[in-house]
């Protein structure tokens, strides 16, 4: 799980400098995702393929304007980023403490490794007409099921970074007198950070994955929730611009939660190391 | 077996507290029913065959489409390892993709193919490629330099070098990749079987749930937990065997 979260922290340049002229390897960097929409172009300007399969590039591209100058976009992701995130800070509120209990309390380890360990590769998407049944179609049973998805991922990555913090660190600290808190918060809390972190950052993606889910299933709008009615119209524009749009946010999320990251951890020499 | 028994007590407990909250009535029988009448749906629906059935289907698009994942995935990944300059053109594309959440693709996979198993099979594809190019790609960029001009210097072929030395040095990453890649491929059968489908467990449930047979889907999630779980067991024994190596 941790892959994924090394890939966006990647130093991008620091590795090209190396293979030639940097001018050189921009244009190849280019060519990929250039190529892309040419071909995309392509296609649609030549009706390679049929236009509902792979709409006109202008289309989508215009679709795109247009959701955004309208405040269509920001009203659709300012719903799902609402809902995605409601669910993701339950989650953490929930699964840091109980996570960090788990290494710390033997009870509480036994009691509740067992539901982890079964609930963390549990497609928890299977819960939603549990939660649809129990808190109705709108925002809650949403937000609990992005929270329900994402807490075993949290509580996990919580537990294993409190497990693995050095003892000498903490014998240290307890030599020099520091008392129950003062280790808790000023040495335990901070050297299970990094790992702690690492799991928020595999659970937010997962957070908006669901998300987006949830709003395909039950409605109640978001960018999900208008992709499957532009599914439904047989709007095929609006799809493409739908995935794109997502896409959008999604880079937002996993840009923020990588923000975020090196802000609490600027005191880490994974941060120096930049 | 006894060590077993204690660790997944807990377990036991919750289904106990299940049974004992219905029967109190203290949760009402529309939101949750009794375990024991799951448990009775449950076997009906393993005597009638439409969990065998649907469950062979779902099984059938998750396989098809984690194992197209596996193969693509790592290919890109170790072609992105090992050359700077496909690693260029790929580079940014899949950078742009990663932070797509691949549920976005169920609209798109529908237009393409429709309701039927082939697009459940490519979105599985699509949404586990990502885990296992990325795993690779940094399993087989964190592999030793020494190890691998040890082997060069002893005259070892290119493929050679790939297959008996990369691979093994970065196996541990890629099966973290390949876990956390079935993980997804349950997800998204599940996901897209119950935004759309005729069959297969998420259509079951979904079905089952539009027609308030709470028991019956009570019965199918706990068969979709139970599966995942087994699935993930199993992948936990199998990494621990083509790891045995390692000591």
């Amino acid at each position: 799980m941790t892959g994924e979260a090394t890939l966006a922290r990647l130093p991008r340049r620091a590795r090209w400098s190396r293979h030639g002229p940097w001018l050189r390897m921009a244009a190849l960097r280019a060519s990929g995702i250039i190529g892309v929409l040419v071909a995309w172009a392509i296609v649609g300007q030549f009706g390679l393929v049929r236009p509902f399969l792979v709409p006109p590039l202008p289309a989508v591209v215009a679709q795109l304007g247009t959701d955004l100058l309208s405040g269509g976009f920001a009203t659709s992701a300012a719903l799902t980023l609402y809902r995605a995130l409601a669910g993701f800070a339950l989650a953490c509120a929930i699964g840091i403490p109980l996570g960090i209990l788990i290494s710390r309390r033997r009870l509480v380890g036994w009691f509740v490794t067992p539901i982890v360990s079964v609930g963390f590769p549990t497609p928890t998407l299977a819960f939603l007409p549990i939660f649809m049944l129990w808190f109705g179609v709108f925002d809650l049973s949403k937000i609990v099921m992005t929270a329900f998805s994402t807490v075993f991922t949290v509580i996990a990555a919580a537990d294993a970074g409190t497990r693995g913090v050095e003892r000498h660190l903490v014998w240290s600290a307890e030599s020099l007198g520091a008392g129950r808190t003062a280790v808790f918060f000023e040495v335990m809390l901070p050297a299970a950070l990094p790992q702690i972190l690492t799991g928020l950052q595999v659970a937010l993606p997962l957070a908006l994955i669901v998300e987006v889910a949830s709003e395909m299933l039950m409605g109640g709008d978001g960018l999900g929730g208008r992709m499957l009615q532009a599914e439904n119209y047989a709007d095929s524009v609006g799809v493409y611009a739908g995935i794109v749009e997502l896409a959008a946010v999604g880079a937002i999320a996993v840009a923020g939660m990588a923000r975020l990251r090196q802000r609490l951890l600027r005191w880490h020499a994974e941060t120096a190391a930049r | 077996m006894i060590a077993t028994a204690i660790r997944y007590a807990p377990l036991l407990i919750l289904a106990a507290l299940w049974e004992a909250v219905t029967r109190l009535g203290i949760v009402p029988r529309a939101l949750l029913p009794p375990l024991s009448t799951v448990l009775v749906a449950l076997v009906g629906m393993l005597r009638d065959g439409t969990l065998v059935g649907n469950a062979a289907q779902s099984f059938m698009r998750g396989a098809a489409g984690l194992a197209s994942a596996i193969v693509a995935g790592f290919l890109l990944g170790a072609g992105m390892a090992l050359r700077p300059r496909f690693h260029a053109v790929a580079g940014p594309l899949v950078q742009a993709f990663y932070p797509l959440p691949k549920t976005a693709l169920v609209p798109l996979v529908m237009i393409w193919f429709g309701l039927g198993d082939m697009g459940k099979i490519v979105l599985i594809f699509l949404g586990c490629l990502l885990p296992v190019t990325l795993s690779t790609y940094n399993g087989i960029r964190g592999v030793d330099r020494v190890l691998v001009w040890s082997a060069r210097s002893l005259g070892a072929a290119p493929r050679a070098l790939l297959l008996e030395v990369m691979l093994p040095a970065a196996l541990p990453q890629i099966l973290t990749g390949l876990r956390t890649a079935t993980a997804f491929a349950f997800l998204l059968m599940v996901a897209s079987e119950l935004i759309i489908a005729n069959n297969g467990l998420g259509y079951l449930i979904g079905s089952l749930g539009d027609n308030g047979a709470y028991p019956a889907m009570y019965a199918a999630i706990m068969t979709v937990i139970a599966l995942g779980f087994f699935a993930d067991r199993g992948f936990a024994v199998l990494s621990a065997y083509l790891l045995r190596w390692r000591g």
